[in-house]
This record gives structure tokens, C-alpha cells and sequence, in this order.
């Protein structure tokens, strides 16, 4: 099986910092896959790279195509999503607005009404507020417009820099549910960085370990987080 | 009463280009964190244009579309030729390509058309508004025709795609780039835009102003205290600046005693710097909170 997204060598500045040494992984289509690592590992580097939003050398190839030279809005258009940390949202705007934006890429203006009611479907809270402007969200229904912003663009592949950050347990675990949903349903392949190991190992099927700037550990979600020994080590609990 | 009628609608009239002018400068400062020192010359410029044009026999609607087109195009080679290179420059560099633009601008008008004052056109005639002494038909022609555009502009940033992918370039450009946006080109077609909003401006105050080059200096310093008025961060705001501007411009000169028309032009810079005092981010716009 060929991998979807195929990183090779992967090297990210800053300025004069490097902050990925080498970085090698593959996602393969249809999986659900961590990146797990402490902070400042460059975890976040490496999704930044992959949109080119970050300077940096290596290969990175989405079915086939490199990506290296593509302004971030032309990776966009590949069908690559991407969640920021911080979620990006478009906060004087109102929820409908920030959906709409999803798809701005796309010309099938039909289809996108149909999106954003299948939107509310998986979100209702959203229907609810779809008038309000984003910014009076509460931190986890920006994290759902977030995921569903990204959605509208009906990705082939979504990062997700640290959903959890900052939303209460029972928050993410309602949005991790989500997220499976939406591997298992839409068939979206999912690349999700993580602080919160426990819950990612839970959701992943596929975990990459990273360690300042490289890969330390790769493998089955289920096998890394059954290694006692790699809990302790690397993902601190 | 009829004095304060006649000078509140005189007010609005003026105060309609100065909403022009500013709206004009704050999609610019929205697009690229900078004032276009040269806005005003710019819109000399376009108006310069139709007035040739309607010198070659082009009848005044046609040059005016034509204008608007051709400042349009203006508008963007500007921005991809001097401002698209310096995106990533210091603040003063930006500066100093703004204040070259200026006298580049200024300088080239001069070189074509002369210094000489030059009376230009209007469309709807200076007789008075239906009978009424208050206001003359060319004044009640530059509320509509503003009024006219500021409604297509509302209607075009709210409820068209490409109006939103703007208001989201201008917003957060980064986010907009996750979603696909080509904010370069966004900010292209604001430039775009405020330079054929501009060109309006000149081509309606150029019946009282007249046309030479140095005509919309004081425009643009009415058009500045009204976006700083009404706040940078806000196009609407920046609007009611302009008409808000127009009218305390008039009142004052007509009530305080010893202002008068010579001093008119230092009371929209005394209200820049009373607003830049006492409420920084001006009426209608956000304080920019930044994390550090």
C-alpha cells in the first residue's frame, strides 16, 4: 500500500534555529494517526511544514504530488485541511461565515448549503449559534467550528494541531468521538497532534513519537500505549 | 435655523468624499498595517484621467466608468509593482514608499496636465435641490452617487464569496490561508478597489475644489481625521467619520467665531490628535490587544 502523505528528511527553520532534524514518516489513506511528543518537540513545526507556513527542506508528498514549493492556500487546495492550535477562527464573524470560508476553494455552491446542514448535524450547538459571531463561542464549541470549518472543505487529509488544548475532559473526549466519526464515516484521513497521549493513543490507530525535531518511536497506537517503558519515557504518564 | 440646515446638509455633501477618502485609506491599513499617504494623489490622478478623457469627447458617464477601470488596474499594478515587494519590510521602509508614490504621483500629474487650475464638470448641474436653497443639485448628486456606492460595497463584502474571502485576508491572514485564501491577491484587489473609491471622491469634489494637482491635500488629511475618528480597524466607522468629519467641519467654521474658512483645515488635525488622546482606537473600533 502506498502512503498518502509520505514526509522524507524533513528539516524546518526558524530564522537561524532548526527546529526538525530529519523527520521521516507516512500516513497511510484512511488512518487515523498521532504525533505525539513534549513541547517544544516540533510537533506543531511539523504540520506548519507541511502547509509550507514554515521554511524548510525534505520531501513531502500528498498522493503522489510534492508540496514543496506550493504556497500554503495551493497545499490548501489539495484537499489538505488544517486546524491550528489555537483554531484560527475567525472570531468578528458569524458561525455561518466561518463555514462558508471552508469552502471557499470549492465552486459547488449546492453542495456546500448540503455541507454546512450535514455540519450542523455533527455539531447541533453550532445550528443553534450559526448567526452569532464566532469569537462569543465557548473554547470548545470554537474547537467544533474549528474541525467542522475544516471539514467544509471536504478534506482528503486534516491536521489537527492539539484539539484538546485548553477544553475540559469530558469536552474532548465528545470531540475525539467526533473526530473518529469522521475517519471512520467520511473517510478522511486524520493526523492529529497531541500533548494529551492517553486520549490520542485511545482515538489513534498509528502514533509517531517525536523527540526534539525526530521520529523516536513509531508503531501501532494500541502497542506504544501498552509499552510501559515508552509511557514513561516519552509521554509522561 | 435655515443657516444650520443649509450648513449640516453642506456638511454631509463634503462630508461624503471624506467618507470616500476614508473607507479608501482603512481597507488599505486593514489589508497591510500601513496609511496610503498617497490615496489623495491617487485620486487626483483618476481624476486628471477623466478629465482627459472627457476633453477627447467621451461623454461624463463613460469617462467616469472608464476611470473607475482603468484606477482599478492602477490601483493593483501599484500594489504588486512597490507594495507587494515591500510586504516584508520595516514600517519606516513602507514609509517611505508611500511618500514616494506621493511625489511620484504628484509630480507626474503636474508633468502631463500642468499646475494650472483647470474647472471640471458636473453631471447634475448647480442649480438648487428640488426649489430648496439648502442644498444644490451637485451637492445632493455626491451624497447619492456615495450613498449609491457605499450600499453596492456593503452589499458586495457581505453577501459575495470573494467579499468574504477579503473581510477574512484582512481579519486573519493566516487563517485565511488554511482555508485556501490567496490573500496576496485579496489584498491586490483592495488596493484595487480603494483606488477606483478614490477616483469617486475626485471626480465628485473636483467641481469645488477645481482640478490641479495639489487639489486633495486637504481632501486626504479630512479624509485621514475621519478614519482616525471613526477608527482604523472599522470601514463603517471610517464612513460616519467622514460625514461626522464634513459636518463639524462646516459648524465650525460657520459658529466659532474667528475660525472661519482659514482655519479650517488645522480643526481636523486638532480632532486627529484630540481622538489619538482620548479614544485611540476611535469611535467605532477595536482596541488591538496583542499577547506578548
Amino acid at each position: 500500500m502506498t502512503a498518502m502523505l509520505n514526509v522524507k528528511d524533513l528539516r524546518a527553520y526558524y530564522g537561524q534555529v532548526q527546529a526538525l532534524h530529519g523527520l521521516s514518516f507516512a500516513l497511510n489513506e484512511g488512518s487515523l494517526t498521532t504525533l505525539l511528543g513534549a513541547n517544544g518537540a516540533g510537533k506543531t513545526t511539523t504540520l506548519r511544514a507541511i502547509c509550507n507556513m514554515v521554511r524548510s527542506t525534505g520531501a513531502i508528498e500528498f498522493e503522489g504530488k510534492s508540496l514543496s514549493g506550493r504556497s500554503t492556500e495551493n497545499v490548501v487546495r489539495l484537499g489538505i485541511a488544517h486546524v491550528p492550535q489555537g483554531r484560527g477562527t475567525f472570531t468578528t464573524m458569524t458561525v455561518e461565515e466561518n463555514l462558508q470560508l471552508g469552502a471557499i476553494t470549492r465552486s459547488d455552491s449546492k453542495n456546500i448549503v448540503s455541507d454546512i446542514e450535514r455540519m450542523y448535524a455533527h455539531f447541533p450547538v453550532l445550528k443553534e449559534r450559526h448567526t452569532q459571531q464566532a469569537g462569543t463561542l465557548s473554547g470548545g464549541e470554537q474547537q467544533m467550528l474549528a474541525v467542522a470549518r475544516a471539514l467544509m472543505l471536504r478534506p482528503r487529509l486534516m491536521l489537527l494541531d492539539e484539539p484538546s488544548f485548553g477544553l475540559a475532559p469530558l469536552i474532548v473526549r465528545d470531540l475525539f468521538k467526533i473526530l473518529g466519526k469522521i475517519n471512520r464515516e467520511d473517510k478522511v484521513t486524520i493526523l492529529v497532534v497531541e500533548q494529551n497521549a492517553q486520549l490520542a493513543l485511545e482515538l489513534a490507530d498509528q502514533a509517531y513519537v517525536i523527540e526534539t525535531g525526530k521520529i523516536v518511536m513509531s508503531g501501532n497506537a494500541k502497542e506504544i500505549a501498552s509499552n510501559e517503558d515508552v509511557r514513561k519515557s516519552y509521554l509522561g504518564y | 435655523m435655515e443657516l444650520l440646515t443649509n450648513q449640516v446638509l453642506a456638511g454631509i455633501a463634503t462630508g461624503a468624499i471624506y467618507a470616500c477618502m476614508a473607507l479608501a485609506v482603512v481597507m488599505i491599513y486593514q489589508a497591510i498595517d500601513h496609511l496610503n499617504f498617497a490615496q489623495g494623489e491617487m485620486a487626483m490622478f483618476s481624476t486628471f484621467i477623466s478629465w482627459q478623457l472627457m476633453q477627447w469627447g467621451i461623454p461624463y458617464w463613460w469617462a467616469f466608468l472608464a476611470t473607475l477601470i482603468i484606477s482599478f488596474a492602477g490601483g493593483i499594478m501599484i500594489e504588486r509593482l512597490l507594495f507587494k515587494p515591500l510586504s516584508k519590510a520595516p514600517v519606516l521602509t513602507n514609509v517611505a514608499g508611500f511618500i514616494a508614490l506621493f511625489a511620484i504621483v504628484n509630480s507626474i500629474a503636474g508633468l502631463i496636465w500642468d499646475f494650472t487650475i483647470k474647472q471640471y464638470p458636473t453631471p447634475f448641474g448647480s442649480s438648487p435641490f428640488l426649489g430648496s436653497q439648502l442644498i444644490s443639485t451637485h451637492q445632493a448628486g455626491m451624497i447619492g452617487v456615495t450613498l449609491l456606492m457605499l450600499v453596492g460595497l456593503y452589499l458586495f463584502f457581505q453577501f459575495t464569496r470573494i467579499g468574504l474571502a477579503m473581510r477574512a485576508a484582512a481579519a486573519l491572514p493566516e487563517s485565511a490561508r488554511l482555508v485556501g485564501v490567496n490573500t496576496s491577491w485579496m489584498i491586490a484587489l483592495g488596493w484595487g478597489m480603494a483606488s477606483a473609491i478614490g477616483a469617486v471622491a475626485g471626480i465628485l469634489i473636483a467641481p469645488v475644489v477645481f482640478l490641479e494637482p495639489n487639489m486633495m491635500g486637504g481632501v486626504l488629511v479630512y479624509g485621514f481625521a475621519a478614519a482616525v475618528l471613526g477608527g482604523l480597524s472599522s470601514p463603517l466607522g471610517a464612513v460616519i467619520g467622514g460625514f461626522l468629519v464634513g459636518v463639524f467641519e462646516n459648524l465650525a467654521g460657520t459658529y466659532i467665531p474667528g475660525v472661519g474658512n482659514e482655519l479650517k483645515l488645522p480643526i481636523a488635525l486638532a480632532l486627529i490628535i484630540t481622538v489619538l488622546v482620548f479614544k485611540p482606537a476611535g469611535l467605532f473600533g477595536r482596541a488591538i490587544v496583542k499577547r506578548v
